[in-house]
């Protein structure tokens, strides 16, 4: 009796140490995107959020760098989320909004429509930094399904370990500080950047062989809708204002169509844009691509509007616990200007001299 | 399927558990099953070679058994009744028939060899002999497959088919347990060469899980994945760095290309093998050893005895044997003799066989030029070798250093240079690059040439070199330790914890130093292609 109890003891010990050495290993060789690419670590910033958003915005980085729901809500009172991601692809949108429905069930999805573009997995490592920030769910599992190019295997995304071992030659201090603790690196999913390169020179757009979104991309459009929908959420589709990539008159057409006939609202903030009052030389701050502080907060002040006068979006702004919420990040994000105009007068870049290393 | 793919994994870990599930009787039919998926898996289209290749084997071997068995019992009833002549003629007469069918297989095998691996080979020559009488590119070259590790099945096959017919095994008479002896899937695609004398023993028999066996097997399946991504897989962006820009890398690069690839070639290949064992020992069979720490040795020919090891006593046994042994032979060592003088004369027919040998050799690696030429390199070493051997006896008499430890590093040291500059021709594209390659280190190394720059040109860190580093040395270290016996066996008498700590060690080791994944490119195992 007392050597199987040894014999137990044993197999728990090892196994102990085992799942420790394996668990320990993969935090510390895990990317962790606390300073350079930090757009990989804004998927999982979203669970900190504790409170329930009206308006969830879902794409790439034409909303993560364009709106600023600070401003929403400083302005309008409106709680919201971007779940953005680098060059996120429409079935990752599919799959986040999935989860989002599935967790809090928010008034409003805004989808930006850039993704239609692509019809089949792109990259891995823009892969990885919509994936890996996902909790474990069946919206994940499927997203890692749908996203995976032919050079990656499921069991990587299982297991980070066999994914990111190769990283022990490249281990910085990062790694160590971050193994176990995150810095906040979004403000409520919005990239800020307050430096200033005007669009000058923008390339037009090469003609295509063919303009047509392809079936896989509107497979997941229709699957989109569908699942707003059925639950009751509104979804708006939008192009953001960014001047590249350049957006075609053919994409346009067929955005507008689909719209029409799903009966769905869509705003091409491109042709808004002086309305909005976006000027190129002041609100870019790399040149068009996408548009800096001055730029998110002329965006956020506009679809703010639209959001609150054609959706019924609520001004939350009495609301105690989101008021201690949103001071929280406003602290942070009024640090985070400040921090960047000063580098930008010392350095001027709004990055710190290790970082641009 | 890669052994070093999770797909390979999966498959593993599905049939261990189905085996040890399965009653006994019926854990060899599963293995034949999981055999012929594992090869239905790499292209459906390659069953039909091993099938065919098993069938005519099967059908060729017990038709020689049947006939020897009538002929034996008929022999024995009316070998009285016989004069001693009649006797003679009736052996003759019945071995003829079982010659007949005996050659007729092996041709037939041996053709489907030549053909899918050899065809646009001899196109390629037959283009060269036809260009240099003006007429280019007269013949186009055909598109073949080559089924995954024809040259191992269809030398397993036919060993045990000459084995049949010299009466040293008895044919199998169950076509399946045959089959399962051709295609076992854990050495069907880079050997060994099992003899069915060898891996009949085991390979249908019912077996019981046992911890012991199970744990041995998955410790030397470790070992040879450690081998394999750790050393031969990291190793292997600098060799193929080297061998893509000999403009570049001449002169001491060659000399470090020649001697990264013996590294590599080493690892990968027993790193292959050690999986191969340890997952047949996992089912509790066992499985021929390949190598006994073949760069330990003192020169080529024990080199040859310790490398490879199923292959060369394959062709010792039915290339070298029986054609020393020939009518021919004989007559030509009678000639030989009669004309050079006894000393000289002796050593034609045993220096022809061995030429044919190395020659077969060569061209079984791979159709080029290049492995004919390694094979011949290997023949003039060992003639030259046994040439001087006079001359070592000399030297020896003269100068007292055999067996001490410094000769026997020299000895060592002068096995691997020899080796690996022969593996050059593996790597580079023709035999004159090689030639030239291998004459730079002569003409070109310079202590002014080398500079650590230059090696991280080659696409490793110096992280990288260093793991490779100690990698090896862990490899050497096991080897020495090897040669008083079983590693794995003297592990096991360890204190728990400290076992734990060398095998976990080795895992965590091997998942995080190991080079696979993105960023790596998948390397196959060298000699899959074989």
């Amino acid at each position: 009796m007392q050597k199987k109890l040894k014999v137990v003891v044993a197999v728990i010990v090892t196994l102990a140490i085992v799942i420790t050495t394996l668990f320990l290993a993969t935090k510390l060789l895990e990317p962790k995107y606390m300073s350079g690419i930090l757009e990989g670590a804004m998927i999982q910033e979203y669970y900190d959020d504790p409170t329930d958003h009206n308006v969830v915005f879902i794409g790439d980085c034409e909303l993560y760098e364009n709106i600023t729901p600070v401003y929403l809500w400083e302005k309008y009172g409106i709680n919201s989320y971007v779940r953005g991601s680098a060059q996120q692809l429409i079935w990752q949108s599919y799959y986040l909004a999935e989860e989002t429905i599935e967790r809090e069930h928010p008034d409003v999805i805004v989808f930006n429509v850039l993704s239609m573009k692509y019809n089949e997995p792109q990259k891995e490592a823009y892969n990885r930094m919509t994936l890996d920030g996902m909790k474990w769910s069946h919206s994940k599992v499927d997203s890692i399904k749908a996203s995976m190019t032919d050079e990656e295997s499921f069991i990587d995304y299982v297991f980070p370990l066999l994914r990111y071992h190769g990283r022990w030659s490249d281990l910085n201090s990062d790694d160590f500080k971050y193994m176990f603790k995150r810095d906040k690196v979004s403000f409520n999913g919005y990239y800020v950047r307050v430096d200033v390169k005007p669009a000058e020179d923008v390339p037009g757009g090469n003609p295509m062989v063919d303009y047509q979104f392809g079936d896989n991309a509107y497979h997941y459009l229709d699957k989109l809708t569908k699942l707003c929908k059925d639950n009751g959420v509104e979804l708006v589709l939008v192009k953001a204002p960014t001047l590249y990539p350049y957006w075609y008159d053919e994409w346009e057409e067929q955005i507008v169509d689909y719209a029409n006939k799903n009966d769905l609202t869509y705003i091409n903030f491109l042709e808004l844009q002086d309305e909005i009052g976006i000027d190129w030389n002041t609100d870019t701050y790399d040149g068009g691509l996408h548009l800096n502080l001055a730029g998110a907060e002329k965006l956020s002040k506009y679809f703010g509007k639209i959001l609150v006068e054609d959706f019924k979006v609520p001004d939350r702004r009495s609301d105690k616990k989101l008021q201690s919420y949103w001071k929280g990040v406003n602290e942070r994000y009024h640090q985070e200007i400040a921090r960047q105009r000063s580098n930008l007068e010392k350095y001027g870049s709004v990055h710190e001299p290790e970082e641009n290393q | 399927m890669l052994f070093t793919s999770y797909e390979f994994l999966g498959f593993l870990l599905v049939v261990f558990i189905m085996y040890y599930l399965l009653p006994g009787r019926a854990q060899w039919s599963f293995l034949l099953l999981a055999s012929y998926a594992f090869y239905f898996m790499a292209d459906p289209r390659y069953l039909i070679f091993i099938a065919i290749t098993t069938a005519s084997t099967f059908l060729a071997a017990r038709a020689i058994s049947d006939k020897k068995a009538s002929f034996d019992a008929w022999f024995k009833e009316h070998k009285k009744e016989m004069e001693k002549d009649e006797r003679k003629a009736a052996k003759a007469k019945a071995h003829s028939l079982e010659k007949k069918i005996f050659l007729c297989c092996l041709l037939f095998n041996l053709g489907i060899l030549a053909v899918t691996k050899y065809t646009n080979f001899t196109i390629s020559n037959i283009n060269s002999v036809l260009g240099a009488f003006g007429k280019e590119g007269t013949l186009s070259f055909v598109n073949l497959i080559i089924p995954m590790g024809i040259s191992f099945y269809t030398f397993q096959s036919m060993g045990y088919l000459i084995d049949v017919y010299n009466g040293k095994v008895e044919a199998q008479r169950n076509p399946f347990k045959f089959a399962l002896f051709v295609s076992f899937f854990p050495q069907l695609v880079q050997g060994p060469i099992s003899r069915y004398s060898d891996l009949s023993q085991t390979l249908f028999e019912e077996h019981r899980f046992n911890w012991q066996t199970v744990s041995f097997g998955l410790e030397r399946i470790l070992w040879g994945y450690f081998k394999k991504v750790v050393i031969a897989d990291r190793i292997l962006t600098s060799v193929q760095t080297i061998i893509a820009d000999p403009d570049t890398y001449n002169g001491w690069y060659a000399f470090a290309g020649a001697m990264f690839y013996a590294l590599e070639l080493y690892a990968d290949f027993t790193g292959g093998i050690d999986i191969t064992i340890g997952v047949a020992e996992t089912m509790g069979i066992k499985v021929t050893e390949n190598f006994i720490r073949p760069y330990f040795s003192k020169n080529i020919k024990e080199y040859w005895n310790r490398w490879h090891i199923t292959m060369g006593t394959w062709f010792t046994d039915y290339i070298f044997y029986p054609i020393s042994a020939s009518q021919f032979m004989m007559k030509l060592s009678k000639k030989s003799r009669a004309r050079l003088g006894n000393n000289l004369g002796k050593r034609v027919p045993v220096y022809l066989s061995s030429f044919i040998v190395w020659f077969t050799t060569g061209i079984w690696h791979g159709a080029s030029w290049n492995f004919i030429v390694w094979g011949l390199g290997n023949f003039v070493v060992i003639m030259i070798s046994q040439e001087l051997e006079p001359f070592y006896r000399w030297f020896h008499s003269k100068v007292n250093v055999a067996g001490t430890f410094g000769w026997r590093l020299f000895q060592v040291i002068r096995t691997v240079l020899i080796m690996s500059s022969l593996r050059m021709f593996d790597c580079y594209r023709d035999v004159p690059l090689t030639f030239k390659m291998f004459g730079s280190i002569f003409t070109k190394a310079s202590l002014s040439q080398l500079n650590v720059q230059s090696f991280i040109n080659m696409g490793l860190t110096v992280a990288d070199y260093t793991v490779v580093f100690i990698a090896m040395l862990i490899l050497v270290i096991v080897s020495l330790i090897q040669r008083s016996g079983s590693v794995r066996g003297k592990i096991a008498t360890l204190a728990a914890p400290v076992r734990f700590v060398i095998w976990y060690g080795l895992l965590i080791g091997t998942i995080v130093f190991g080079a696979y994944g993105i960023g790596y490119s998948a390397s196959q195992f060298i000699y899959n292609q074989f």
